[in-house]
């Protein structure tokens, strides 16, 4: 009585996980930072979310069928809803509506599926999307808004919403630079950091959120939740994140010991721009980040180090996006020099020698 | 005790409640027995019997095929009712010659040898020879000769005899209650060893998931201070010759060495208990533990079974089938192969039959690699499953092997984790197949190579020879004809 295939070997076991599941899991940690910012920038910020995340999933679909792939599977690995996800928390969030759409062409079309499609990329599609977007209109992508919280007295309504997203009529009254920005901006005018910082929203308000920037750059507190909130589901370690933020705040605090009015100091730059979000979001992406824990702290280090040489000296305030995108493309290097030791070999793949016979 | 940590490793679902609770039952006698010769790794055993022939219980029915082969004895008495070729419990379910023993349900013993006196104190070889004449062999899956293990000692230094109990495969319970319900038996089993291998320490290592046997083994060897029974880490794949040996020394084995080299030798708990049996009964291995489970299986249990007892035999004795099983697995889920069918016989290495349905197994298609580098964090061995894979589904097997896919012991964590569902380990062994034989080819190519050159030279030197017996016929014949040239002009005229 043979009844059975034998077609595989083992193991005939199988953790309950699947791409779909941890996908979902990083989208659930997003959550509460995003409704957050989404209230505190209102109907404009929530048109633009739904714009950019519906826009990456359309263009997924459009790309999977051009590939003549199979739709349903990766249609519903929650991926592109991800990519999108991220891109729409780095865009200003009152910006227009093309910019997401545009972003998801870059990000789900170029950077994704030119490559082959998912843990195919290079790059991280999200960051692909919002340099070429950055470097393409920086003028739109600069426009910052202070919080508008949803219901408030000057929160615009849901028709004005439609007006700033799908109209183009930025209110010109609202804008404001980016705490990165502002610093940025009143050093090149000569004005010493110890001045400019006076200015700047202080550390509390940068963690809460509320002040000027992109979805993800404010909340840095409910960004650093969601990201515990990774680690304690083993879906990312702390390697990178603590590798970005280290070096990041290392950087800092020697620099600014070194030069105050140079420098701003180590923990302004961990709670302001980006640095959660990328450190525990972006960085992290498993297809463009090295798959060995050592490489990951190698590869977390660098983009600290990047993105706070980029602040520091480049002629944009926030490096982050540019950081993990030069670092991605260093990523097959570090694998390939930080592979584990393997078991009973040398680091250099030699048996390891016997024991010296005691005398 | 102190002991080491070991790289990477899973919790899977263990699954072991379901026998772990079930004594071990004895498996009546099923209507015909089949013993394959070839039931351990090395020569199969040869026939020593014919057609027709009776047999008692424990009587040497095929005798060992080399230095590393293992002799069968005839589980019950009976007739000999065949010698044919039937499926082996093997993934190809290839036929293997095997004897059909009848047996006659009298189960009467043969004349066993006397049991040694004093074995502790006995000549060590004595031992050995005991060991091999009575077709043990290892009992937690590999089915090694343990005769020949236990024959380390003359080769190696050796400081320790580790007794696996770790069973670190989910489901699996047969070692456990081994352990439990014979205690005594492994221990004295594990001194006899001890003494064979002129170890002057024992250790006995259990997965902490097993505090029963844990407390009966503590219980047992209380009294002989040079055994210690350690609880280690649930951590699959503890139970891994060399990573328990790291677990319990700190001592990593070095790739292409036997953890002998660095003084352990490993040996499974139900091959103590054999060996206790061989030596002080004179009783040959003839039965062993089976854990039966899985979803599929109406009434999981713990069986003594005879070997050649079929999987069939097993299974009704369990109530038969509960539901459709996805997979019939010979071993633990991990390890184990897939078994071809139920007609397939017991044997000597085999810890559990497992019919497994669907759910348990949860199988997905295989979706593309996100990277997410599990595979790499959790490897025991140290390796990049991601990577070897990549360059297996290349077929470049010459970077596969540089980067260690022949390091591999197809302990299946990285397909365990692989969120994509990727079948790893089945890429793994593909190559490692591939490369064996690459192996093989490339050796004959060299043997034939050798052959061929030594040919030319033979050739080469035979024409040499002649031309030189030629010339130095031809220098004899010119110096003669000058001889007697000479001789001439001598001559007066």
């Amino acid at each position: 009585m043979t009844f059975l295939a034998i077609n595989q070997s083992g193991p005939f076991a199988h953790q309950a996980s699947s791409v779909q599941k941890t996908m979902f899991t990083v989208l659930l940690a997003l959550i509460p930072a995003t409704a957050f910012d989404l209230y505190l920038f209102g109907w404009p910020a929530i048109l633009l979310f739904t714009v950019t995340v519906g826009s990456c999933v359309a263009a997924e679909a459009i790309c999977l069928a051009l590939a003549g792939q199979p739709m349903k599977a990766a249609l519903f690995d929650y991926s592109a809803a991800l990519t999108g996800w991220l891109l729409a928390m780095s865009l200003p969030p009152w910006a227009p509506w093309w910019t997401g759409v545009l972003g998801a062409v870059f990000a789900i079309g170029l950077a994704k599926h030119t490559f082959g499609g998912i843990g195919q990329n290079m790059f991280n599609p999200a960051m692909v999307a919002r340099v070429a977007l950055l470097v393409s209109f920086p003028v739109v992508m600069t426009a910052w808004v202070m919080p508008h919280p949803l219901f408030s007295a000057h929160a615009p309504s849901l028709a004005d919403a439609i007006g700033i997203t799908f109209g183009g009529h930025m209110p010109d009254a609202v804008s404001a630079a980016s705490a990165l920005g502002y610093v940025k901006t009143e050093l090149s005018r000569g004005i010493p950091v110890m001045q400019s910082m006076a200015h700047v929203p202080d550390l509390m308000d940068l963690a809460l959120g509320t002040r000027a920037g992109s979805l993800g750059e404010t909340s840095a507190v409910l960004i650093l939740a969601g990201g515990l909130f990774l680690m304690a589901r083993r879906i990312i370690s702390w390697h990178i994140p603590l590798g970005v933020m280290g070096a990041l705040f290392l950087m800092g605090t020697l620099f600014h010991a070194i030069d105050p009015a140079r420098y701003t100091d180590g923990l302004f730059h961990l709670m302001s721009g980006a640095t959660f979000l990328g450190a525990f979001f972006i960085c992290t992406d498993y297809v463009t980040s090295p798959v060995s824990r050592k490489g990951q702290l190698v590869f977390g280090v660098g983009c600290g180090l990047l993105t706070w040489t980029i602040r520091t000296y480049a002629g944009y305030p926030e490096g982050m996006a540019f950081a993990v995108l030069l670092m991605n493309s260093l990523t097959p290097i570090i694998d390939q020099y930080t592979r584990p030791r393997a078991f009973g070999r040398t680091l250099k793949g030699e048996p390891l020698p016997l024991a010296k016979e005691k005398t | 005790m102190k002991l080491f940590p070991i790289r990477g490793g899973i919790h899977p679902d263990y699954r072991k409640e379901q026998t772990s609770e079930k004594a071990i039952v004895v498996l009546p006698l099923p209507s015909a027995l089949y013993i394959p010769l070839q039931q351990h790794i090395g020569a199969p055993a040869e026939v020593l019997v014919n057609e027709g022939d009776l047999v008692k219980k424990g009587q040497m029915i095929a005798c060992s095929g080399g230095a590393v082969s293992a002799p069968q004895h005839a589980p019950t008495s009976g007739r000999i009712q065949a010698i044919t070729e039937i499926p082996a419990p093997h993934p190809s379910g290839l036929a293997q010659t095997t004897i059909i023993l009848e047996p006659d349900v009298k189960d009467e013993w043969t004349d066993l040898p006397e049991p040694i006196a004093d074995p502790l104190n006995a000549n060590p070889q004595l031992i050995r020879e005991r060991v091999a004449a009575s077709g043990i062999v290892g009992m937690g899956g590999a089915a090694f000769p343990s005769a020949v293990k236990l024959d380390l000692g003359t080769r190696c230094k050796l400081e320790i005899l580790l007794l696996n109990g770790a069973e670190c495969e989910p489901y699996l319970t047969c070692d456990d209650r081994v352990m439990r319900e014979h205690a005594d038996e492994v221990i004295d089993g594990a001194r006899i060893m001890a003494h064979a291998l002129g170890v002057p320490r024992v250790v006995i290592a259990i997965e902490n998931n097993k505090p029963q046997a844990i407390d009966a083994m503590t219980r047992a060897a209380s009294a002989f201070p040079e055994i210690e029974v350690a609880g280690v880490p649930v951590q699959y794949p503890m139970g891994s010759e060399r990573h328990l040996v790291q677990a319990i020394s700190g001592r990593e084995t070095p790739a292409k060495k036997l953890t002998a080299d660095i003084g352990v030798v490993v040996h499974n708990v139900a091959t103590a208990r054999a060996v206790h049996q061989a030596v002080r009964f004179g009783r040959p291995l003839v039965a062993r533990v089976v854990t039966v489970s899985g979803g599929a299986v109406r009434e999981p249990n713990n069986i003594e079974a005879p070997v050649g007892a079929r999987v069939a035999d097993l299974i009704a004795f369990c109530g038969g089938f509960a539901a459709i099983p996805e997979r019939l697995v010979n071993g633990g889920p991990m390890m184990g192969q897939p078994l071809p069918g139920l007609d397939v016989p017991v044997v000597k290495g085999m810890s559990g039959i497992l019919a497994l349905t669907a759910a348990e197994i949860n199988q997905q298609p295989a979706s593309a690699c996100i990277r997410c580098g599990n595979c790499v964090t959790i490897c025991p061995c140290g390796l990049v499953p991601v990577e070897m894979a990549a360059f297996i589904r290349k077929d470049n097997f010459e970077v596969a092997a540089r980067l260690g896919v022949m390091d591999c012991v197809s302990c299946g964590s990285c397909s365990w984790i692989c969120p994509s569902h990727i079948p790893l380990v089945h890429y793994f062994n593909y190559a490692k197949g591939m490369i064996n034989a690459q192996e093989r080819e490339r050796r004959k190519i060299d043997q034939t190579r050798i052959l061929a050159e030594a040919h030319t030279l033979r050739v080469e030197k035979a024409a040499a020879d002649k031309a030189a017996a030629l010339a130095a016929k031809k220098a004899q014949a010119a110096a003669a004809a000058a001889a007697k040239e000479k001789e001439k002009d001598e001559t007066p005229a």
